[in-house]
């Protein structure tokens, strides 16, 4: 296993810029989600990490070696693809003994690796079946098998789990995520699916339109977003944005939104007068008589323990996540309070969020 | 699925369509088998039965006509013939009945290899060729590749003979005129073009995944096309050789035009045998039903390949 080091990245087709400047750290065992809607470049960077694709410019070291031009066959790692590239014209076990065959590997050694990376993933009773006839958890138990089998510096999996059905993803998650704690294997995974980045990733790092906006711990891209785009990208439903101008001092723990000063984390520097955006999750939001911001309730999506009340203001609709016991009717006229320790302050302009308090501790991509 | 437990399909024809459909099906096959099933009756009548009026369905089987397509008869008198010894062979008596004597083999023979290497040496290159291109404008970003597939298209938007002149004038100046390598490479310049776009359709099927799993497991690009991408190409290029065969081995007019002897193929030398002492219509059959004795072997051989092959494109698995 191996620490994988991505350095500026870059990578055009033709007059499309796909990847710019991307740069980030997988530590030794560490799982990291590259996580972005679909034609963010987190596929493209994934491939050029695998030697599928030859990035324009930019460096990336394997375990310190530079393998930026490397041949695939040359960089010792796994690939586990969407559409699992399980081989139709082999069985199971051909399968999985194929990286070692392309190894060179003698026969009795491939057989017992088969057996035993078998074993880890619970497919021992299919091993000499085809694959055409298995369903599609257990393909992509195989194409893990196939990425196992081999020990390899690193596993990169291009969204592995995006062609199975919700069931067996919510299981495989569990899978994998167990698999990785037992194998300790340094991994990249790409996904656009926001609850498996946030459910197995030890760090995730967020792009969108071929720039990585933040790089951190799920926590820490879901408590301290760095851009107005991760805020609204991460989060079902998303942070709630409310416009605002004024300025900022350094040390300020409060703005100014229409008439009421908002209680915010302590300012960690000075902003000139400018379009700001507030944002506040769903959960940070509560309903107070004598609240800040006053709206009519607009609708309620039932969730169980929760419920989600859009609420329409004069900062536009605001989505509440409040306990599902309370019952509110539409047209309602409610108030709004926030906490205050939770909020994140945005320039509109570059959406990149702004120092406070809130930031403090954690990485700030 | 079937009709049986489905109350009412859209998709399952009900018993009646299906007979008639059938019934249309054999009839056309059978209209179909008319010309080439009296071709092969012909090839086994006498002359005589051969041109009888009204035309013989029933016949008694000669092999006259076999006899005369693989060998050349001179014509003796009839005492000359009797101070012969016995006759050598079957070929031998049924000329001497028609006071002739076998004179010797005829070309047929040498004409026929000439067939079979002409057109499977082209068809092998053109096939293989046409992979390699495929494949290349299948994975790869080549420049101008939509303008290259139309140019490569666009030889195929004449007939061939069309420019059969300047071919002439071209193969006499460098030496290809009546040769054998020369036949090859004419036949697979006008095959690879279908080749490669055929295969084309075949290889883009294939997702590319499969090489790229091959080729992160420590294969390089040209193994992994050998070892994964070809495996799964097979019924395309099982369906793009058969093509690429009958045009090959049915050619006719390259072959007049460009071949008099050491290359001729069989198709320009049997009209000739006509001309060998009458109208020797057997001796034609027989030519005629031996040359599409190969064609039919191969094709038996891949059918398996070419049904599936002809479906190109329609399922995704």
């Amino acid at each position: 296993m191996a620490q994988i080091r991505v350095e500026a990245l870059d990578k055009s087709f033709g007059t499309f810029h796909a990847v710019k400047a991307v740069s980030f750290v997988v530590e030794d065992g560490q799982f990291l989600c590259l996580l972005g809607p679909s034609g963010c470049g987190k596929t493209t960077t994934l491939r050029m990490i695998a030697g599928l694709e030859l990035p324009t410019a930019g460096t990336i070291r394997l375990g310190g070696e530079d393998v930026t031009m490397n041949r695939a066959s040359a960089r010792d790692i796994a690939f586990v693809f969407q559409l699992f590239a399980l081989y139709p014209h082999m069985s199971v076990r051909r399968n999985i003994a194929f990286p070692l065959k392309c190894e060179g590997i003698g026969a009795a050694e491939r057989e017992r690796r088969v057996i035993e990376a078998a074993r880890i993933l619970r497919i021992s009773h299919l091993l000499d079946k085809s694959v055409s006839g298995l369903a599609g958890g257990d393909r992509q138990r195989v194409a893990l098998g196939r990425a196992i089998v081999r020990k390899p510096k690193c596993f990169l999996m291009d969204e592995p789990l995006g062609a199975l059905d919700t069931e067996m993803r919510e299981a495989m998650i569990h899978e994998l995520r167990a698999l990785h704690d037992r194998l300790g294997a340094t991994t990249v995974y790409v996904t656009h699916d926001q609850m498996e980045a946030m459910a197995m990733a030890d760090m995730i790092a967020v792009m969108n339109d071929g720039v990585v906006e933040q790089v951190g711990s799920p926590r820490d891209i879901y408590d301290r977003p760095a851009s107005l785009f991760v805020a609204d990208f991460i989060g079902s439903p998303p942070m709630n944005f409310l416009p605002f101008r004024g300025n900022l001092e350094a040390g300020a723990q409060t703005i100014r939104l229409g008439e009421r000063e908002v209680a915010v984390p302590a300012a960690r520097e000075a902003l000139a007068e400018g379009d700001l955006v507030l944002g506040v999750r769903p959960e940070h939001v509560r309903f107070a008589d004598r609240g800040m911001v006053r709206g009519q309730v607009y609708g309620s999506e039932y969730l169980g323990t929760t419920q989600i009340v859009t609420v329409t203001t004069r900062y536009g609709a605001l989505k509440v996540r409040s306990p599902s016991s309370m019952s509110f009717r539409i047209g309602d006229n409610v108030g709004l309070d926030f906490r205050p320790d939770t909020l994140s302050i945005f320039d509109k302009a570059s959406g990149r969020a702004i120092r406070t308090a809130l930031y403090e501790g954690g990485a700030h991509g | 699925m079937t009709s049986a437990n489905t109350a009412h399909s859209v998709v399952e024809p009900s018993t009646g369509t299906r007979r008639l459909a059938g019934s249309i099906v054999v009839l056309y096959a059978i209209i179909t088998m008319i010309p080439l099933v009296w071709i092969m009756l012909t090839a086994f009548k006498s002359p005589d039965d051969a041109i009888s009026y009204p035309p013989k369905v029933t016949f008694k089987p000669s092999l006259e006509g076999f006899c005369n397509l693989f060998t050349t008869r001179s014509r003796q008198t009839p005492d000359f013939i009797r101070s012969l010894g016995p006759p050598q062979g079957l070929c031998d008596s049924i000329a001497r009945s028609r006071n002739m004597v076998v004179a010797g083999p005829s070309n047929y023979a040498p004409r026929f290899v000439n067939s079979l290497i002409i057109a499977f040496g082209s068809t092998v290159l053109a096939v293989a060729l046409g992979t390699l291109a495929a494949y290349g404008f299948s994975r790869f970003r080549v420049p101008l590749k939509g303008d290259l597939l139309f140019f490569i298209l666009s030889t195929r938007m004449m007939p061939p003979i069309a420019v059969a002149i300047p071919i002439y004038l071209m193969y006499r100046t460098v030496g290809l005129s009546d040769t054998r390598l020369g036949m090859i490479l004419l036949y697979t310049s006008v095959n690879v073009s279908l080749a490669v776009w055929l295969l084309k359709g075949f290889i883009d099927e294939i997702p590319r995944e499969y090489e790229e799993a091959a080729m992160v497991d420590g294969y390089t690009r040209f193994q992994a096309f050998v070892k994964v991408v070809l495996p799964q190409a097979t019924t395309g290029i099982a369906a793009t050789a058969i093509f690429c065969l009958i045009f090959a081995w049915n050619e006719y007019a390259f072959a007049v035009l460009l071949t008099s002897g050491n290359a001729q193929t069989a198709p320009p030398f049997i009209p000739i045998i006509i001309g060998e002492g009458g109208q020797d219509w057997p001796a034609v059959a027989a030519g005629t039903t031996l040359f599409v004795v190969p064609i039919v072997v191969f094709t038996v051989l891949l059918r398996k390949h070419l049904l599936r092959g002809i479906t190109f494109g329609a399922v995704r698995k």
